[in-house]
């Protein structure tokens, strides 16, 4: 293994920040939806590569685990972003302040 | 060689995660993640994780990314809404967490190192990485395997229940 893991970590955290960075500065559901998969890519990364550096498969085990609440969460989340759509006709973040006052 | 590899698809991870955030149309933040999909997939890779760089492929590109871009095109979107006012502050934030990680990497350089090249046993390859993730995951992961199904099933169910017409319409 010529890559240092550390590599690896301060890449997951390059790809997190900038999926955080996308959830608070964007306006669209849509593209606030995709960082949260950017978020979950990033922390994948991580797992994959203190499994192969450790020598122990249980890391690749939990990024499937992580794969199958990224596809629920994108079942659900895009289930709502209709249900918004159809409420008001817009997935503007800002249109949608009920619980705040 | 393994470093150049690295370094290529760490560059084209990260410029096409900036495009994600950046680009205005959701259509091309869509098609710059799947570019990301299949670089993470060619990472996976090279970590000898080839099980998983296969199912990143089918279920990320192949199932997630086609539901969004089939809602991307079902909703037909027309008004132009990029940024949100809290710019400033959300690039901030993004900054300061990035510094964060960049240092406590760095202060655990050593340590981390140290255990790593001392425990550092290269994956058994007498069997494939599929054979081994099945194996772990039928005995030792039996029960977090199961809530994963019920997760599924759940939201399956939600996903119905939401986009079922008269739940969220507005009360006229």
């Amino acid at each position: 293994m010529d890559v240092p893991v550390s590599y690896y970590v301060v890449l997951s955290g390059i790809v997190f920040s900038i999926g955080l960075v996308g959830v608070l500065i964007r306006r669209n559901i849509i593209i606030i939806l995709l960082s949260v998969e950017l978020m979950l890519n990033a922390t994948n990364i991580n797992f994959v590569a203190f499994s192969s550096y450790l020598g122990n498969l249980s890391g690749q085990v939990f990024v499937f685990f992580a794969l199958t609440v990224a596809a629920a969460e994108v079942a659900v989340g895009l289930a709502i972003i209709i249900a918004l759509y159809r409420h008001s006709a817009s997935i503007n973040i800002d249109d949608f302040r009920l619980l705040k006052w | 060689m393994e470093t150049f590899v690295f370094f290529y698809f760490a560059s084209i991870i990260v410029v096409t995660a900036g495009f994600v955030v950046a680009l205005k149309n959701p259509v091309y933040s869509a098609l710059a993640l799947l570019v990301m999909f299949f670089h993470v997939a060619g990472l996976f890779v090279t970590l000898h994780a080839e099980f998983l760089a296969i199912i990143q492929i089918l279920v990320y590109a192949g199932a997630i990314l086609v539901l969004y871009l089939f809602v991307v095109m079902l909703l037909n979107l027309k008004r132009e809404e990029h940024f949100h006012g809290q710019f400033i502050v959300g690039l901030f934030l993004g900054c300061v967490l990035f510094a964060e990680a960049v240092l406590l990497v760095l202060k655990g350089e050593t340590t981390l190192g140290g255990n790593l090249s001392a425990s550092a046993a290269p994956l058994e390859l007498t069997r494939g990485n599929t054979e081994s993730i099945g194996e772990l995951l039928y005995s030792t992961y039996l029960f977090p395997f199961e809530v994963a199904s019920l997760i599924l099933l759940v939201a399956m169910v939600g996903a119905v229940i939401l986009t079922k017409k008269g739940i969220l319409e507005a009360k006229s």
